[in-house]
């Protein structure tokens, strides 16, 4: 006897990837990151990993909340080291499959040496940042991704400031996947995870979504709906375009796709192969199930 | 359990104290060290990053000491017995994870190879300087253990006792050595496994669904969980509560602190451990640490030789503090010196413990090279008077 | 949707019908789901949650086609749908 649908929470497809004790969660109305993490639950659904091998890290901020909404082993880190956190995850369990999901400030900005070395070593870590062009947490300050002349409660007369343009940082540092949303392309952001989660190696998925409460507010561009139709018309899809062409301005004409899709040696593969070549037979990985001594 | 006997290199060696730390942490089970180079310390990781490949250890040189003990707070949660190496600077850098450890529970050791301070200070010489960061350094209330070993052979016996404190008690072991000892080459015995004894990484036999990754049920700590078993636990630096969850209210704090705070504090007596010489009927008694304690023993022969009655005691666990001890000494004795090579850190804690019941002399040597048993010996003579 | 000629396959081809469940104390009154239904099958309700938003609700009934673009975009996990004759099965089935 199947239960007639009522108005549950817990019958919505995403129970089982949510810690339903703790819903509702905190984030505004017309807040875009409760789009992102359905989209990341149902690609969780789709690429079929073992979810019980599924670990997530997140930082501070309100895109570092979702870790501790998410019914895999979750964790809330510092600010800015979600990153090194993660690899210490990855490096003691090399089996983990760990996701790094976390904002555009505690990644780009406080956790920036992190984010271009785990890049650069192609640690095999999905790293997933919300990008709202500001910090949105602590009541709206300028953020590394703010772009020029936006305003902010640390820049109120506009951010004179270059912003950084992620997608060029991460390829540039090495990055083997690179790709950028919004959280308006909710099918192609979910497929994009999807196929992240069946790759190797340090991808990056930007995703830009609406922070009602500062962004927008601060720059009186409405609210989040305003900002998720700014998207729809000003967007661009072009895949494998040159990142240098990504920089984003205010309220400006933006470019998003897959950019960069290949593969190349994890930093576990690199020192696998390296020990194996030179220390031969006396070399003794550490084993997938992790660095665990017991009886 | 016995130790693992692929970590441990058995046999009479010739190694300097960061060489024996290094081994020591490989003989307690370590197995996963990131670490960034520091002066006097990176000799510890270099060992390590030549020995771990043999023995299915991951080290990783990160990109800064933030990123290492980050890296270490996460590893924790694998099961991995992990560990990182510094010095001053860096441990200024590791304290906000440090704390992230603390709150977390998370069971590793950070050994800081002191140098002369403060910043840059004195990046090849050697200090006593960072005791009390070793405390307080972190934001916040919290209890650490800290150990201070005074020849290469402790460097590597009191590094597995740091393995095994932080396995007890799922608190973040600071490992104090100073750079003469980490830079001094001694003898070092390195029993056969069987002879080690290391306290594993139990995990809760509590099934998904039952297991809370904070409830003590009466017991001092938790029991550990390990990512990917299928627990889908949740922890976090916010105050929370059993479930991990985030819990901000002003009960959860009083709870959760003070458990954290508690399970040191009130089982200080099973932690402390201090050595002791002479002290029944002396009227002096000489506290020290580190290297600082093999000169102490100097300075002691030399105030003996003129008829003071002098007593010693070496601190081995320095946090939590021997209030007890210090306590009961101050009752029967007249003064306690207390050498150091800083401008007065630990006797800070001498000094109020004896409160006021017997006076308290500082020796003060503000870095870059050991005490002069003669100036303990005056100080010493004088404290008697 | 508008075709300049029937599709070769219409008779083959079923559009599927839904419904849509909403879970109305936890909608935040965003709209994005009333914006962008295909088949514009909802409007916000004068109504309010028991948090003072005005919750989304169906206004052609028998329209939804399933294709839970709504429960994609709803940032509070507040509304998605079900395939129609489920539903109705399910509301059989009922509450013996």
């Amino acid at each position: 006897m199947t239960t007639p649908i009522e108005n549950r929470p817990e019958d919505h497809p995403i129970a089982p990837y949510l810690r339903m004790d703790r819903m509702p969660h905190i984030w505004c109305p017309t807040c875009g990151i409760g789009t992102v993490v359905k989209c990341f639950a149902s690609a969780l659904g789709e690429a079929g990993v073992d979810l019980d091998k599924t670990a997530i890290v997140s930082g501070i901020g309100c895109t570092g909340r979702v870790a501790g909404y998410m019914n895999l082993d979750a964790f809330h880190a510092t600010h800015g080291r979600a990153i090194p956190f993660a690899t210490g995850l990855k490096l003691g369990r090399p089996e983990l499959e760990v996701v790094v999901f976390s904002g555009d400030g505690d990644l780009s900005g406080i956790g920036g040496n992190h984010f271009i070395h785990a890049a650069r070593r192609n640690m095999d870590l999905l790293v997933i940042l919300v990008n709202n062009f500001i910090y949105g947490m602590t009541g709206g300050q300028n953020a590394p991704t703010t772009p020029e002349t936006a305003r902010s409660s640390t820049m109120p007369f506009g951010n004179f400031e270059r912003p950084f343009n992620l997608p060029h940082l991460a390829a540039s540092c090495g990055a083997t996947f690179v790709s950028r949303w919004t959280c308006l392309h909710i099918r192609r952001l979910t497929k994009c995870i999807r196929t992240a989660l069946g790759r190797k190696g340090f991808r990056f998925i930007e995703v830009i979504a609406p922070c009602s409460t500062l962004y927008s507010r601060l720059n009186r561009l409405g609210s989040g709906l305003d900002l998720i139709k700014f998207y729809h018309d000003n967007s661009e899809i072009r895949h494998g375009a040159d990142t240098r062409d990504l920089d984003i301005g205010f309220q400006d004409h933006f470019v998003c796709g897959n950019f960069v899709d290949e593969e190349r040696p994890t930093f576990l593969e690199q020192m696998n192969a390296h020990y194996s070549k030179t220390l031969g037979d006396r070399y003794v990985p550490m084993q997938p199930e992790g660095g665990w001594i017991h009886e | 359990m016995k130790a693992d006997p692929a970590g441990v290199l058995t046999g009479v060696h010739y190694l300097d104290g960061d060489y024996a730390c290094g081994e020591g942490a490989m003989a307690a089970g370590c197995r996963f060290v990131a670490g960034y180079p520091i002066t006097p310390s990176t000799e510890v990781v270099e060992r390590i990053s030549r020995r771990f490949p043999m023995m299915g250890g991951t080290f990783i040189q990160m990109e800064d000491e933030l990123a290492s003990m980050a890296a270490v707070a996460g590893g924790v949660w694998t099961g991995t017995k992990c560990m990182t190496v510094t010095s001053g600077p860096g441990f200024s850098l590791m304290m906000e994870n440090i704390g992230l450890a603390t709150m977390m529970e998370a069971p590793c050791v950070v050994v800081n190879v002191q140098r002369g301070g403060p910043s840059t200070g004195l990046p090849t010489m050697v200090g006593q300087a960072d005791m009390m960061q070793a405390r307080w350094g972190s934001h916040g209330d919290y209890e650490l253990i800290a150990l201070s070993p005074q020849s290469p052979q402790e460097a590597f016996d009191l590094t597995i006792d740091a393995f095994n404190l932080a396995e007890t008690w799922r608190v973040p072991v600071m490992f104090m050595m100073d750079e003469c000892v980490g830079h001094m080459t001694e003898k070092v015995v390195i029993p056969p496994a069987d002879e080690i004894e290391v306290v594993p990484r139990v995990l809760t036999d509590k099934k998904p669904g039952e297991y809370k990754p904070y409830a003590v049920n009466g017991r001092p700590v938790p029991e550990n969980v390990r990512a990917g078993d299928g627990y889908r636990f949740h922890t976090t630096g916010l105050t929370h509560d059993e479930r991990g969850y985030p819990a901000m209210t002003v009960e959860c704090q009083s709870t959760a602190v003070r458990r954290l705070i508690d399970k040191i504090r009130l089982n200080a007596d099973q932690i402390v451990r201090y050595e002791e010489e002479d002290v029944e009927g002396a009227d002096v008694v000489v506290v020290a640490y580190g290297i600082t304690a093999r000169v102490t023993r100097a300075g002691i022969d030399l105030a003996r030789a003129q008829g003071v009655k002098v007593g010693f005691m070496r601190l081995i666990v320095v946090w939590p503090f021997p209030e007890k001890r210090i306590r009961e000494l101050a009752g029967s004795v007249k003064a306690f010196v207390v050498p150091e090579i800083n401008y007065g850190q630990m006797v800070l804690e001498v000094e109020r413990c004896a409160a006021g019941r017997a006076t308290t002399t500082l020796v003060p040597h503000l870095g870059g090279g050991v005490h002069d048993p003669e100036d303990i010996c005056r100080a010493i003579v004088e404290a008697a008077k | 949707m508008r075709n300049w000629r029937t599709p070769l396959d219409t008779g083959k081809v079923k559009i599927p019908v839904g419904r849509v469940v909403i879970i109305a104390d936890r909608c935040k009154g965003c709209a994005f789901c009333v914006e962008y239904c295909p088949k514009d099958v909802l409007v916000m309700s004068d109504g309010f949650n028991k948090k003072g938003y005005h919750p989304p609700e169906v206004i052609k009934t028998g329209e939804c086609v399933n294709c839970n673009l709504c429960e994609m975009i709803c940032p509070d996990f507040a509304i998605f749908c079900v395939p129609a004759e489920e539903a109705e099965q399910a509301a059989e089935g009922g509450l013996n």
